[in-house]
């Protein structure tokens, strides 16, 4: 008897907060999970930092696998959380076809472009910024050699390791670009000890600078990379404080202002694609205390004189996923 | 007298090794064990006979712990002794040799003989103590084994020994042996008794559960007979007869010597010609040429492990073979995907191996569906095209049990539940049925109860009177001597000659077994 | 030996087991500061509550059937098939192409060619190991284990270089026309008037799974090739004296598990996703593991055992909704039932016999 009151306590409880969801914003971190000190990190440091400011509470919920995407959607939406946030391309084919249920909820996607009328699309241009970690890379390698981490082999990935590419030639048009990819399925995305592994096999070829753009599995690359006493480049959010004076860099994509921005509209949220480049502060090179030791003063030069060509239009940073080549390197 | 006192219900202070007073067990609706009475005098062997099934290896079972009985007491010198488990067996003094031998393949018989009885923190020094022992007890009692030899390298006969020693080395007083000739050669089982003579000399207590009438005519000071979970008498050996203890275990008059008609043999039906069986490098068949006819029973004499097993399975379709063998005029193959039980079985044979358990039988299966085994595709058991006529396989399997008097007759009854007299039963019903134009046989009574034996020998003996051919392997020089109508002895993976059961002797067989062609003896 | 009532080996050992699991399980949860009684609600709530809930547990449950029953034949032939991962995957692959190049008129007929597709996939993958084992003899569960990661890199390669649409940079096929989508759940129950939810996934698959759990049923127990597989998987000897060919039946047992895991596809990627995603199989070939080992290799306790790992996965997904109890606990929550329930009755079965015998022996 006492459980079946417990139980329907449990459930009166549960009913009660579906109640005080109502009008949160909610985020939808991918597979990698919230703490992978990358990507969803940085998504979660945007809400974070929105909470912080307005006080607000969110919902937050990591997905476990595929067929969740959808069904954590319309759970999101029925609760009436507003708007929705998800990190990831993956969500977009799922979006898609949700988004015309809920027309009265707001959804922003990142990395995606989902073309819907209560949907914000925010894609950011990851090819310039690669290309100027590439500028930086190629400047400071001795041994003209350089190398590139991926995480799980996609398009998406290519486009990073293509910019960064691009940007080494730029400045040493005969240095030698490795470009690796950890693997061909998800686990790619978290897997530090094979990212380490890579990042030593580099090395072994002359490889002193490693740009991990890799999730989760970027951690092992810095990682290896500080103990090889070569340097490293982060990605996504500033990795440059995890070995102070040996990561020369870290391709920040502003992931955290975009959950931000978007909590912050609330359910005002403006529909539409946005372009996150360069020029709008959506992608850079982390420049900070942690790395000042290791940026001369003509590497500033060139990236400044890169990025004012970038926004200017004068330069064209080649994106992979425009037609899947590369003109710098093969991957 | 003196057998009504060792079956009596006394509780005078005799000095008995061991007593067991209404013991009875059951397990769910069947009673294994009824009231048991039996009393056992010290430094005596006594032997438990019955057929399979009867009780003898539960009631051995509750003796040493393994089962615990529902009623009754067990009384160990004088002692009432509770034995929850085998552990306190052995502290009571009861040592136990199993038919399947508790062994440790890849260990010396050192290390075999004192696992689970190391006397120290450190192992060297129960070795070396060991050591001294098991080569004064081997010593004493000729057991003749090598403390480092390893277990996979002995005979069947050498690693029984060993069980022997274990026991003897944790100082069993009453040694209890289950069925211990089953897996012998003639020379070991011997060997085996002159052992057991010893012990018992040395005022050691010997258990002999047996179903075989010769061992415990030539052995046994007293014999208990067992039937259907009850004791039926305790008697001096000295004081009966073969017959009269078979009457006792079957509980009807039973034929020892089987009973047939001189062979009339018609035309050929096998011919096997330069047969060479080939494993694992070594030729295990050299070379083997023979003939069977129509209504004839070939018996093929020889010690285990001579070749039998590949003539067998090389006729059987199991083994790749070379040579040729011809049946009913047609060429059968000898090797690749068509030489298999299956063609063998369109080309008129049938085959009882030689072991049911691995090959006769599917031990997890019913007793229907062993039925259909290797004649699964028969077209009286299909449907149609897709399905199995399970009904039909069930209708056949009643009828077959009817007939072969198989027990318990429950057809969903996995194989390995019945005992291994009517395992062989199945298997036989299942072969002889089929009236096949070759009947191939392996060891048919091997660890099968007398009844049993009785009632295949029949079946087999029957088969040939219906004009049919028996290819018949057994080491069981009695039974080959008995039901052949010619035998061919084998030695090394070669016939050593070919005699008349009328003329030839156990004797002049013996030498041929062992590989002496020389006299033609007396 | 005294052996437990059929029952009672049935009923009472997965009970026993399941009731331990969900004890640890509330120690953890306690231990993280959450209430357990509350979690288990959740979970029951969420994937039995409602008829949505249920959808998505009978989804989950559908890919398990399939996988369970793919593991339980080849398990049958004594063949440990760890494959089911990568069968599945390539059976996507068929159902996908099936699904995308053929212009379907009807949903019903694009079934029949998924279902082929998917299979023929399935079982292709399952034959390279067999007959490597059955002529080289190469184990099985060696060789189907590497297959599962040449199966992720065929995948990732197909997809990227092959089936991507252009322009899109997830690695996933274009979607399928509306066309070949099949049936949910809750539109067949509302032809007979029963209310069912269609918001999730579950479809048609789920009644071609049980379907297909007694077609495993008869096959194993009624027909010839069944017959065979048994018995060469108990015995494989005496498989050969009764003339059972070693090296078909491994390659027959593994075409058969194969193209059953390929069928997984149907559900997963036709009826759910409706496109295919990279690693759209997501574990369900190995969870098909535990869930035949749950079902003791039989394919009604398999439909059974799998509808108790939909309900640990829908109640996961609730949990991780309803609850701040993070992933990787709830992660570990699912490894302890499978622990208890897949790898573990003889813990329970030995004690019980125990029990059993005692009371028997009264």
């Amino acid at each position: 008897m006492s459980l079946m009151k417990h139980l329907l306590g449990a459930s009166a409880a549960l009913a009660l907060s579906a109640v005080a969801a109502l009008a949160e914003p909610a985020i939808i971190y991918d597979l990698g999970g919230k703490n992978d000190k990358s990507f969803n990190e940085a998504a979660f440091n945007g809400a974070e930092k929105w909470a912080k400011e307005t006080g607000g509470t969110y919902k937050e919920l990591e997905m476990q696998n595929e067929a969740q995407r959808e069904q954590a959607l319309r759970q999101l939406a029925e609760a009436g959380a507003n708007p929705i946030v998800m990190t990831g391309f993956a969500f977009g084919d799922v979006l898609n076809t949700v988004a015309p249920d809920y027309p009265d909820t707001k959804f922003a996607i990142i990395d995606m472009v989902v073309d819907q009328p209560n949907v914000k699309s925010v894609v950011f241009t990851e090819e310039q910024g690669s290309y100027l970690a590439g500028v930086m890379a190629g400047m400071a390698s001795k041994t003209n050699t350089v190398g590139f981490i991926g995480g799980m082999d996609i398009p998406l990935i290519r486009r990073f390791g293509c910019g960064y590419a691009q940007g080494v030639k730029s400045v040493k048009p005969d240095a030698k670009v490795i470009l690796n990819m950890t693997g061909t399925d998800p686990s790619a995305w978290n897997n530090p000890v094979k990212g380490a592994e890579i990042a030593k096999s580099q090395q072994s070829q002359g490889a002193d600078v490693i740009y991990a753009a890799a999730g989760g599995t970027g951690v092992g690359v810095l990682q290896a990379a500080a103990d090889m006493n070569i340097l490293s480049i982060g990605v996504d959010s500033n990795q440059n404080y995890m070995h102070p004076g040996q990561v020369l860099t870290s391709m920040v994509k502003r992931v955290d202002n975009a959950v931000y921005e978007a909590f912050k509209e609330g359910a005002d949220l403006k529909p539409g694609v946005n372009v996150m480049d360069l020029k709008a502060g959506g992608v850079d090179v982390a420049m900070d205390d942690n790395n000042a030791k290791l940026v001369t003063a003509d590497m500033s030069a060139a990236v400044t004189a890169a990025a004012d060509k970038i926004k200017s239009g004068d330069l064209k940073v080649h994106d992979y996923m425009s037609d899947n080549t590369c003109p710098a390197g093969t991957f | 007298m003196a057998a009504q006192a060792l079956g009596g219900r006394q509780a005078t202070a005799a000095p008995y090794a061991i007593e067991l007073r209404g013991i009875s067990k059951s397990f769910g609706p069947v009673q294994a064990n009824r009231d048991i009475n039996i009393a056992v005098p010290r430094g005596t062997i006594h032997g438990i006979i019955g057929e399979n099934g009867a009780g003898k290896s539960t009631l051995m079972s509750i003796l040493y712990g393994f089962y615990k009985a529902d009623a009754g007491e067990i009384i160990i010198n004088g002692q009432p002794t509770a034995i929850p488990d085998s552990q306190s067996a052995i502290r009571a003094g009861i040592g136990m040799v199993f038919q399947h031998f508790k062994l440790v393949q890849n260990f010396t018989v050192l290390e075999n003989v004192i696992l689970g009885a190391e006397d120290g923190a450190l192992l060297q020094s129960s070795l070396v103590r060991a050591r001294a022992e098991l080569e004064a007890l081997s010593k004493e009692y000729d057991l003749d084994v090598h403390p480092d030899a390893v277990i996979e390298d002995l005979s069947v006969g050498h690693q029984q020994r060993v069980e022997i020693l274990k026991a003897l080395y944790r100082q069993a007083e009453i040694l209890i042996l289950d069925e211990p000739t089953g897996v012998l050669t003639p020379e070991e089982a011997d060997h085996l008794f002159r052992i057991l003579a010893g012990l018992k000399e040395k005022g050691r207590t010997i258990i002999l559960i047996t179903h075989k009438l010769r061992e415990i005519m030539e052995t046994t000071d007293n014999v208990s007979v067992m039937r259907r979970g009850t004791m039926v008498d305790t008697v001096r050996t000295s004081e009966t007869s073969p017959e009269a203890l078979a009457e006792l275990m079957v509980g009807r008059k039973v034929l020892l010597e089987v009973e047939k008609r001189p062979a009339t043999p018609g035309r050929e039906v096998l011919k096997v010609e330069n047969l060479t069986v080939r494993t694992e490098g070594v030729d295990r068949l050299k070379g083997v040429s023979f003939a069977i006819r129509a209504g004839e029973i070939l018996g093929i004499a020889g010690v285990a492990g001579n070749g039998q097993s590949q003539l067998l399975e090389a006729l059987g379709g199991i083994a790749a073979a070379s040579g040729r063998i011809t049946m009913n005029g047609v060429e059968l193959p000898l090797k690749g995907h068509k030489a298999n039980g299956q063609s063998r079985r369109a080309a008129g044979i049938a085959h009882v191996p030689e072991d049911r358990q691995t090959l006769g039988l599917i031990m997890d299966f019913t007793a229907w569906e062993n039925v259909g085994f290797g004649y699964h595709n028969a077209p009286e058991y299909q449907q149609n095209w897709l399905f199995m006529d399970n009904a039909a396989l069930k209708a056949d399997t009643v009828k077959k049990m009817a007939t072969f008097d198989v027990r318990p007759p429950i057809l969903t009854l996995a194989a390995k539940s019945f005992s291994g007299g009517n395992q062989q039963k199945i298997v036989v019903a299942r072969e002889i049925e089929r009236n096949p134009d070759l009947l191939l046989v392996g060891q048919p009574t091997r660890g099968v109860d007398i009844g049993a034996i009785e009632f295949i020998h029949k079946q087999i003996v029957a088969l040939r009177d219906a004009g049919k051919a028996v290819l018949l392997v057994s080491v069981e020089l009695d039974e080959i001597m008995s039901l052949s109508d010619r035998i061919l002895v084998m030695f090394d993976g070669k016939i050593m000659g070919e005699r008349d059961p009328e003329t030839t002797n156990e004797r002049e067989l013996g030498l041929l077994m062992a590989g002496m062609t020389e006299s033609k003896g007396a | 030996m005294t052996k437990l009532p059929r029952w009672a080996d049935v009923v009472l050992v997965p009970l026993i087991c399941l009731v331990i699991a969900f004890v640890f399980c509330g120690i953890l949860i306690a231990a993280i500061g959450q209430s357990p009684l509350q979690a288990i609600w959740i979970m029951l709530e969420g994937s039995f509550g409602s008829t949505n809930g249920l959808g998505y547990t009978l989804f989950y449950a559908t890919n398990f059937i399939f996988t369970g029953l793919a593991v339980s034949i080849a398990f049958q032939a004594s063949l440990f098939n760890i494959g089911g991962e990568g069968q599945a995957t390539l059976g996507g692959l068929g159902v996908t192409l099936a699904c995308l190049m053929v212009p379907w008129p009807h949903w019903s007929l694009a079934l029949l060619g998924s279902i082929v597709a998917g299979a023929a996939f399935g079982a292709a993958w399952g034959f390279l190991p067999a007959w490597l084992q059955a002529k080289r003899g190469s184990h099985i569960v060696i060789t189907t284990m590497m297959f599962n990661f040449i199966a992720y890199a065929l995948m990732n390669y197909v997809l990227v270089n092959m089936l991507r649409p252009l322009g899109s940079m997830d690695p996933a096929s274009a979607r399928f026309d509306k066309v070949v989508n099949l049936p949910k759940l809750g539109d067949i129950l509302g032809l007979v008037g029963i209310p069912f939810s269609n918001k999730n996934p579950a479809n048609i698959s789920f009644l071609i799974a049980v379907a297909l759990a007694v077609g495993v049923w008869a096959l194993m127990w009624h027909t010839r090739l069944g017959y065979a597989l048994r018995a060469f998987g108990k015995q494989e000897k005496a498989a050969l004296y009764a003339g059972i060919d070693p090296v078909r039946i491994t390659i027959y047992a593994l075409l058969l598990s194969g193209g059953i895991s390929g069928l997984m596809a149907v559900n997963a990627v036709q009826g759910g996703a409706h496109r295919l995603v990279l690693n759209s199989v997501e574990g369900a070939g190995f969870i098909g593991i535990a869930v035949a080992l749950m079902g003791r290799n039989h394919p009604f306790g398999i439909v059974v055992a799998s509808i108790l790992f939909g309900f640990l996965y829908e109640g996961g997904s609730q949990l991780a909704m309803g609850t701040t109890i993070p992933r990787e606990v709830i992660t570990v929550l699912q490894a302890l039932v499978i622990l208890f329930t897949g790898a573990l009755p003889y813990m329970v079965q030995k004690p019980l016999e125990k029990l059993f015998a005692k009371r028997g022996g009264k």
